[in-house]
C-alpha cells in the first residue's frame, strides 16, 4: 500500500513540477503571472494526440507537440506581453495577468472548436503501457517514462540556466532588464528564448500527462492551471528548485491524503497548503529572489 | 411602447443576468478602486447565495431579508479572510484569493447542507427585474457618493501611492480591509440575486472562471470606474448573443477584445471619453515596477 502510494505520489509529483518548472520560470524573469501556460498545456496535448491519430509513433508526435508549445508561448509573449513591455508596463500589474487570460481564452476556444467538447484517449497500443513491478508498487512503462523524461527537462533547464550564455543572458534579464541591456544582452531575444522554453516544458507536461492518464480534454489545462499556482507558491516564486520540490511534495501530500484521509478534500489540499504559505511565509521554501525584495 | 414590451418578453432573462453581471463587477470595482487585485467576489458571491437559498427555502423569509443576511455573512467571511490577506501585494494577494474561492468551492462541493455537487434546486423565484436595478441604482448611487467623501479619497489615495497617503496619515491596510469586507458584501449581494433568478444553483457557479468574467467586466470597462465596470457588464454578457452564430468558436471573439482593450485601450471604456488626467493608472504604464512582493511587515 505505502509503495504503491509513494509511486504514484512521485509520478503525479513529475508532471506538477514540468508543469510548474515553465510557468515559474515566466514569473522569475518577468513577474508575471502566465495564467495561458495552462492553455499551451492543452494545446500541445491535443496536437500529440492528434499526430498519433493519424498513425505518428508516439516519441516523434511528442517532440513535434512539445516544440509546438513553445511556438504558440513565443507568439504568446508577441501577441499579449511584448505590447505591453513596449508600453513600460512592468510586471506584477494588472495588465499582462489580463491579456494571458485573453490569450487562454482564445486558445482554448480554438481548440474546443477544432476537437469538440469532449475527452478523448490514444488508440489502444499507441503508448508503452507494459506493466512494471518495483517492490510492492505496480505501475505502467507511460508512468517510468514520464518520469524520465520530466527528470531529464528539469536537468537540462538548470544546467541551460546555470552554464550556457543564453542561461546567463536570462539570469541577467531576470535580475535587472536594464542593466542587461546596457551589458549588450539582446533583451527580447532572450525572453523570447525563456517564452520558447516555458512553452515547451509545459507544452510537454500537458502531453505526458494525456498519455498518462489516456485522458486528454478541452478542461485539462484549467484543472492543472491552479494546482501549479499552489506548486510555484509552494516552492516560492521564480524558483526553479522550489517549482520541483513543490511539484514533488504537492504530488506525494496529494496522493497520501486520498490514501490515509478522505478523498474528498484531496484538491482542498493543494489550496489550504498554498493559503497558509502566503500567509506563513510567502516567498515559499525556496523563494530567495522574492524574500529579498521585501 | 408594445414593441418595448415584446423586447423585454424576449429578452428579460439576458437584461436580469445584465444587471447581475453588473453588480458582480461594481463589488470587484471596490477593491481594484484602491489599487489591489482580489479575487474571491465569485467565491462571496457563492457564500451569500447558499446563505440566503437556504433561509429562503427553510424559513420562506423574504428576498429582502435573506439577501441582506446572505451579504452579511460572505461580509463576516471577507473580514475573517481579509485580516491575513490583505496585507499581501500584487500577485499575491491575487493567488491567496484565488486559493480560498477555490477551498470555497470544494467545502461546498462536499457538505450535505449545500446538496453538494448536485447543488441547492427549488430556490423560490423572488428576484425581478425592477429589485435587481434598483439595488443597482442604490450601489451606482453609493459610488457617486463614495467619490466625494473623506473615505473615497483615501481609496483614491491608497491607489495611487501607498507611501504618500500614509504620509498623510491614511492607513492603506485599513483601507485595503475595508475596501474587501464592502466588495465581500456587494458580490453577495450579488449571489443571492442571481440564486433567487434562476432557481439553482451548484458549486460549479461560483468558480474561477466565473471570477474571470467579473475581472473581464471591469477591464473592458476601465479599471476601478464603477460606471465602466458597468458597461463593461453589459457589454460583455451581450457578446455571446450577438455572436451566438459562430457557435463553438465565439468565444474567441471575448478573447480577441479582451486582448485588444489591455493592449490598445488599457484605460477600457471608461478611458475611451475620460478626460480625467487621475484616471486609475492599475492597467496602464506607470504602475510600481518593484518586484510584486510579499507582505509589508
Amino acid at each position: 500500500m505505502f509503495d504503491q502510494q509513494l509511486a504514484n505520489g512521485i509520478f503525479l509529483g513529475a508532471v506538477y513540477a514540468l508543469f510548474a518548472v515553465g510557468y515559474t520560470l515566466i514569473f522569475g524573469v518577468l513577474d508575471i503571472l502566465n495564467l495561458a501556460h495552462s492553455a499551451i498545456f492543452m494545446a500541445s496535448s491535443f496536437v500529440a494526440l492528434a499526430m498519433v491519430r493519424h498513425g505518428f509513433p508516439f516519441w516523434a508526435a511528442f517532440v513535434v507537440a512539445t516544440c509546438f508549445g513553445g511556438a504558440l508561448s513565443v507568439v504568446l509573449d508577441r501577441l499579449a506581453f511584448a505590447p505591453l513591455r513596449a508600453r513600460g508596463v512592468g510586471g506584477g500589474s494588472l495588465g499582462p495577468l489580463i491579456s494571458s487570460i485573453a490569450f487562454g481564452i482564445i486558445v482554448v476556444a480554438v481548440m474546443r472548436g477544432i476537437f469538440g467538447p469532449d475527452e478523448m484517449g490514444y488508440p489502444r497500443g499507441a503508448v508503452p503501457n507494459a506493466n512494471l513491478h518495483v517492490g510492492h508498487a505496480a505501475f505502467t512503462m507511460m508512468d517510468l517514462w514520464v518520469l524520465v523524461v520530466s527528470l531529464a527537462m528539469m536537468v537540462v533547464l538548470s544546467v541551460l540556466l546555470k552554464a550556457t550564455p543564453l542561461g546567463r543572458a536570462i539570469r541577467a534579464v531576470a535580475e535587472n532588464t536594464k542593466a542587461a541591456a546596457l551589458l549588450g544582452i539582446d533583451v527580447e531575444r532572450t525572453i523570447a528564448l525563456t517564452f520558447l522554453i516555458a512553452g515547451a516544458l509545459g507544452g510537454a507536461a500537458g502531453i505526458l500527462i494525456g498519455a498518462q492518464f489516456n485522458a486528454v480534454s478541452i478542461l485539462m489545462g484549467q484543472r492543472i492551471e491552479l494546482k501549479g499556482l499552489a506548486v510555484i507558491i509552494l516552492g516560492g516564486m521564480g524558483s526553479i528548485p522550489g517549482a520541483v520540490l513543490g511539484g514533488f511534495l504537492l504530488g506525494l501530500l496529494e496522493v497520501f491524503s486520498v490514501a490515509y484521509l478522505s478523498s474528498s478534500y484531496r484538491d482542498a489540499i493543494a489550496f489550504a497548503v498554498m493559503f497558509l504559505i502566503l500567509i506563513v511565509r510567502p516567498s515559499g521554501l525556496l523563494g530567495r529572489r522574492a524574500a529579498r525584495a521585501a | 411602447m408594445p414593441a418595448l414590451v415584446h423586447f423585454y418578453a424576449l429578452h428579460s432573462k439576458l437584461i436580469d443576468q445584465i444587471g447581475i453581471n453588473a453588480i458582480f463587477a461594481l463589488s470587484l470595482s471596490l477593491t481594484l478602486q484602491a489599487g489591489h487585485l482580489a479575487l474571491a467576489n465569485a467565491a462571496f458571491g457563492g457564500i451569500a447565495a447558499y446563505v440566503a437559498s437556504l433561509l429562503s427555502i427553510s424559513r420562506g423569509w423574504p428576498l429582502v431579508v435573506t439577501t441582506l443576511i446572505g451579504a452579511a455573512g460572505a461580509a463576516f467571511v471577507g473580514a475573517l479572510i481579509g485580516m491575513p490577506v490583505t496585507r499581501l501585494r500584487g500577485v499575491f494577494l491575487a493567488i491567496a484569493t484565488i486559493g480560498f474561492g477555490e477551498i470555497a468551492l470544494i467545502v461546498e462541493n462536499n457538505l450535505s447542507i449545500t446538496g453538494g455537487a448536485e447543488g441547492l434546486s427549488q430556490i423560490p423565484n423572488e428576484t425581478t427585474t425592477w429589485k435587481i436595478y434598483l439595488v443597482l441604482a442604490i450601489l451606482g448611487f453609493f459610488f457617486w457618493r463614495l467619490r466625494l467623501t473623506r473615505a473615497g479619497w483615501a481609496i483614491a489615495a491608497v491607489r495611487e501611492d501607498e507611501h504618500a497617503a500614509a504620509s498623510f496619515g491614511i492607513d492603506p491596510s485599513r483601507v485595503k480591509f475595508w475596501t474587501f469586507v464592502g466588495s465581500a458584501a456587494i458580490a453577495g449581494i450579488a449571489g443571492s440575486l442571481y440564486a433567487h433568478e434562476n432557481f439553482f444553483i451548484a458549486p460549479g457557479d461560483w468558480g474561477f472562471s466565473r471570477m474571470v468574467d467579473i475581472l473581464v467586466y471591469c477591464v473592458i470597462g476601465g479599471v476601478a470606474s464603477p460606471w465602466g465596470a458597468m458597461i463593461g457588464a453589459a457589454l460583455i454578457s451581450i457578446l455571446p448573443e450577438v455572436f451566438r452564430f459562430l457557435h463553438d468558436y465565439r468565444d474567441i471573439v471575448n478573447g480577441i477584445v479582451l486582448l485588444a482593450v489591455v493592449v490598445f485601450a488599457p484605460q477600457g471604456i471608461a478611458g475611451l471619453w475620460s478626460s480625467d488626467r487621475r484616471a486609475p493608472r492599475l492597467a496602464s504604464a506607470e504602475t510600481p515596477t518593484e518586484v510584486p512582493a510579499i507582505g509589508e511587515q
